[in-house]
């Protein structure tokens, strides 16, 4: 019977010792809220590391919806928010939820389709009169649908192309980006994806980049500080600590060559310290 | 050495306003075996359980060797001294051995004593062969043998047996009986037997207590309840009238005679000589003739000389209490007293058939 | 199907490679299962056996509670735990969220009804007159538990293993308490769906092999046990 009690305490010591450890070292923890689809690509496994080598913090990303993870920064419940959905941040600061909104990267959409391209929309400039295109050729097109910051952005392009998007030929995956990936391919459809994601799933699904480089196309990242009023036990000093990093020279410089080994070519271009228009955003 | 080991007093048990047991005085006499009879819902299990300290009466007492039992703390020490056995075998699901032991290892004893004491009774009820199967798989009959050994291995001072054979079948039954009536002349345990047969408590019983809607309506030895039954009601579920004690005196050709005392009947059947017997033979099955017709040829064997005690009319028939020597009952016709010109006083012959006669095999010692 | 068969092969080479991050990630999975079924059994089977056994007023309500309990779906455990362990919460003090501790809190929370449930039946189950048996032949009431758990002790291993199952294999709750942090609280069902949303589909699939295989040896050997009761 004792030997099972011992054997009982040592068992569980590690999974729930993590928590009373965290208790004591309260200060020490910051809580990142971030999205899927960046920590998706990768990005943050390496940075993160970096950061906390370097600062002494110990990082907890957790990765939700764009939605989820401002609201959880809105409620105090994260230190520090990177997400990239410019119109929502800017309400969020405006309301005095997040402030020190610092540009950090921006990577790119594109919009895939089958080699075959019914809808004719190869090489165009505007993404917006691609998608007119599109939605006049009744050609099967898969969005997000799951209000993401992906989402947001081609609701944003439909609404500038003067079109309702309804129809048996939208389909809405309700899912993260490389699933709505996978779908397009099977179905053999367009869709609007980040590069990064595009390219981490080129083995996979076969369709060609077909309209780029439209300013439009342009999603930026930035990072915020949560406003230590937004709730009990804000690491304000932790969540600023990241933000300064990531804004940081060094850091600039791991993002800008990230990606290149594995995909031949950068997923991000930091951009800290430009503002919007000088990137045309 | 005699004497109550165990006393009720005043006790009531009373469920949804209706008294389901009230007795004001029973008291167990050492060694002696205890037949409790009544029909269903007399209480006779509620008796028995109070007994054996397993349900506390809303009122009265219970007294063990003389003392009053502590419902408190004491309960737990008290109440092993008794082990009961029930209707169902209630076995645990584990071997037989285990099982015949465990009232033992409940107690703190030994395992190796246990595993001996469990040991021999489990030869004793003749479930050897079976000792090491899974209780589970064991027939109706073998389990309840395994539960008699396990309450048997206890060696408690009182023994409570609620219906042990109702659930059996007829043959099992029988078999079971024998070697409980074995094993009880073995040990001379109190023991406090619960049943609805009254052929099983005219076997088993030094006394028998008839039980009818939660009253001790009498308690005597089985002669006299059955042969004198304390009131209509108890007669009524008694049944039996005609009980004649007596001892196998010789056996020829399927044929006992046995030696009443004042009377010699003859009995088909196989038993040894000097075996304790009881013959019953039922009212219905007494034919009263005149003494002065002089010796009819029929096929009864026993014909009995008397004289006509008592006339009792229930009904149409008449209940006719003949003085033979030792008194026999016969129920006759109203129309055949009239014929006979019966009266108290008339010299009559009672005969019966020998198949008539339904012998309970008491055992050998007395 | 190659998938599956790639899947297969990848599960085989991480755990004979001896990926250390899988092999983590198994292992974290495991004692985190096997904390909260064993904190759930420690306060199911007594809970169960004491409801099963006592009669009291609302006895109905609470079994219906407990009934409705054992299909709690993980999502919705793991809503209401983060929102007591979130820091604006009663129980943020702890700093509980995104740990292995907050985890084992959620999947106990799902565990404990299914155990206690599940006891509740199997101790029920036993004939009533069994118990009086017991006590007939001398049985103290600590005596008397021990002997009606030993009866209910097929059902409840029973319990033991719909309790574990349930909990190794949801990810609701780790997801919304844990928050698939890598190298704390990431386990084999938040990886799986992880690696499935980032279109790795074959170690997706790895890692869903590795995850039935732990199920099944742990069912394995508890059913063992079970079983070998049962007469040959």
């Amino acid at each position: 019977m004792r030997r099972t009690l011992y054997l009982l305490a040592a068992f569980l010591a590690p999974t729930l010792g993590a928590g009373s450890s965290a208790a004591s070292a309260q200060s020490k923890v910051v809580i990142l809220s971030t999205t899927t689809s960046t920590q998706d690509s990768g990005l943050l496994d390496v940075l993160v590391p970096m950061f906390e080598r370097t600062s002494g913090y110990s990082v907890k990303t957790v990765s939700v919806g764009t939605g989820q993870a401002l609201a959880l920064a809105a409620r105090g419940e994260a230190d520090v928010a990177l997400v990239h959905a410019s119109s929502l941040e800017k309400q969020y600061v405006a309301d005095g939820k997040m402030h020190n909104r610092r540009l950090v990267m921006y990577n790119d959409f594109v919009l895939i389709g089958p080699a075959e391209d019914p809808a004719g929309i190869k090489g165009m400039a505007k993404v917006a009169e691609a998608l007119k295109k599109v939605a006049g050729a009744r050609a099967r097109f898969v969005s997000r649908g799951d209000k993401s910051g992906t989402h947001v952005l081609e609701l944003g392009l439909w609404k500038l192309a003067g079109v309702e998007p309804k129809g048996a030929w939208y389909i809405e995956s309700g899912q993260g980006m490389g699933q709505t990936l996978v779908i397009a391919n099977e179905r053999a459809a367009y869709t609007l994806t980040d590069r990064a994601t595009f390219l981490a799933f080129q083995q996979r699904v076969k369709l060609p980049i077909l309209v780029e480089k439209d300013r439009l196309l342009l999603n930026v990242y930035s990072v915020m500080e949560v406003n230590p009023a937004n709730g009990p036990r804000v690491n304000a000093a932790g969540g600023k600590a990241f933000a300064d990093f990531m804004v940081s020279p060094a850091t600039q410089a791991a993002i800008k060559s990230f990606g290149v080994s594995m995909y031949g070519q950068a997923l991000f271009v930091p951009i800290a310290g430009k503002t919007e228009e000088e990137i045309g955003g | 050495m005699t004497g109550a080991i165990l006393e009720i007093g005043g006790v009531t048990v009373a469920h949804g306003g209706r008294a389901v047991l009230q007795i004001d005085r029973l008291a167990v006499r050492r060694g002696e075996i205890l037949a409790i009879i009544g029909p269903n819902g007399s209480g006779k299990s509620t008796l028995l359980r109070i007994m054996g300290l397993l349900d506390r009466p809303a009122r009265g007492e219970v007294r063990l060797d003389g003392r009053a039992i502590d419902w408190g703390r004491g309960l737990l020490t008290s109440r092993r001294r008794f082990a009961s056995v029930f209707q169902e075998p209630l076995l645990a699901d584990t071997t037989v051995e285990r099982n015949v032991a465990l009232g033992l290892t409940l107690r703190g004893v030994p395992a190796g004593e246990a595993r001996r004491r469990a040991g021999h009774w489990i030869a004793r009820f003749g479930i050897a062969p079976l000792a090491g199967r899974q209780a589970r798989t064991l027939s109706g009959g073998e389990a309840q043998r395994t539960s008699l050994a396990r309450a048997f291995a206890i060696e408690p001072d009182v023994l409570l047996l609620d219906e042990p054979f109702s659930a059996l079948d007829p043959a099992t039954r029988e078999d079971l009986l024998r070697d409980l009536q074995r094993a009880l002349r073995e040990t001379t345990l109190t023991t406090v037997f619960v049943t609805h047969d009254r052929n099983e408590a005219l076997r088993l019983g030094d006394r028998v207590g008839v039980m009818l809607e939660g009253r001790l309506e009498q308690l005597d030895t089985p002669e006299v309840v059955f042969g004198h039954p304390a009131g209509p009601d108890v007669a009524r579920f008694v049944g039996v009238e005609n009980l004649l004690p007596g001892r196998i005196a010789s056996a020829e050709g399927g044929l006992l005679t046995v030696d009443c005392g004042a009377l010699h009947v003859l009995v088909p059947g196989e038993l040894s000589i000097g075996r304790s017997v009881i013959l019953c033979v039922r009212p219905e099955d007494v034919v009263i003739r005149p003494a002065s017709a002089g010796s009819m040829r029929d096929s009864a064997l026993n014909h009995l000389r008397g004289q006509v005690a008592e006339l009792i009319s229930i009904g149409p028939q008449v209940r006719v209490l003949v003085e033979c020597g030792q008194p026999l009952v016969a129920l006759i016709t109203r129309h055949s007293v009239v014929e006979l010109a019966l009266k108290v006083g008339s010299p009559v012959t009672a005969s019966f058939k020998a198949s008539a006669v339904h012998v309970i095999d008491r055992g050998s010692a007395g | 199907m190659e998938l599956i068969w790639d899947g297969i092969r990848q599960a085989f080479l991480l755990l004979l490679g001896m990926d250390r991050e899988v092999l983590a990630i198994t292992w974290l999975s495991f004692q985190i299962a096997a904390t909260s079924t064993g904190l759930a059994l420690a306060v199911g089977i007594p809970l169960g056996t004491l409801i099963a056994l006592t009669r009291f007023p609302a006895r109905a309500l609470v079994v219906s509670l407990i009934n409705t309990g054992m299909g709690l779906p993980p999502v919705v455990v793991g809503l209401f735990v983060s929102i007591f362990l979130w820091r604006g919460g009663p129980l943020g003090f702890f700093e509980l969220l995104y740990t292995p501790a907050a985890i084992v809190i959620a999947q106990f929370v799902i565990a404990a009804p299914i155990v206690t449930g599940l006891t509740l039946a199997a101790v029920q189950q036993i004939p009533p007159m069994f118990r009086l048996q017991m006590v007939a032949i001398g049985a103290s009431r600590g005596q008397l538990l021990w002997l009606l758990l030993r009866e209910a002790r097929l059902p409840m291993l029973a319990a033991v293993m719909a309790g574990f199952g349930g909990v190794i294999s949801e990810i609701g709750a780790s997801m919304m308490v844990g928050g698939n942090i890598r190298g704390q609280t990431r386990v084999l069902t938040t990886a799986t769906v992880m690696e499935t949303t980032k279109g790795s589909f074959d170690v997706a699939i790895a890692l869903s092999v590795i995850l039935l295989a732990m199920t099944f040896l742990v069912n394995y050997l508890l059913t063992a046990l079970q079983q070998r009761r049962r007469p040959s």
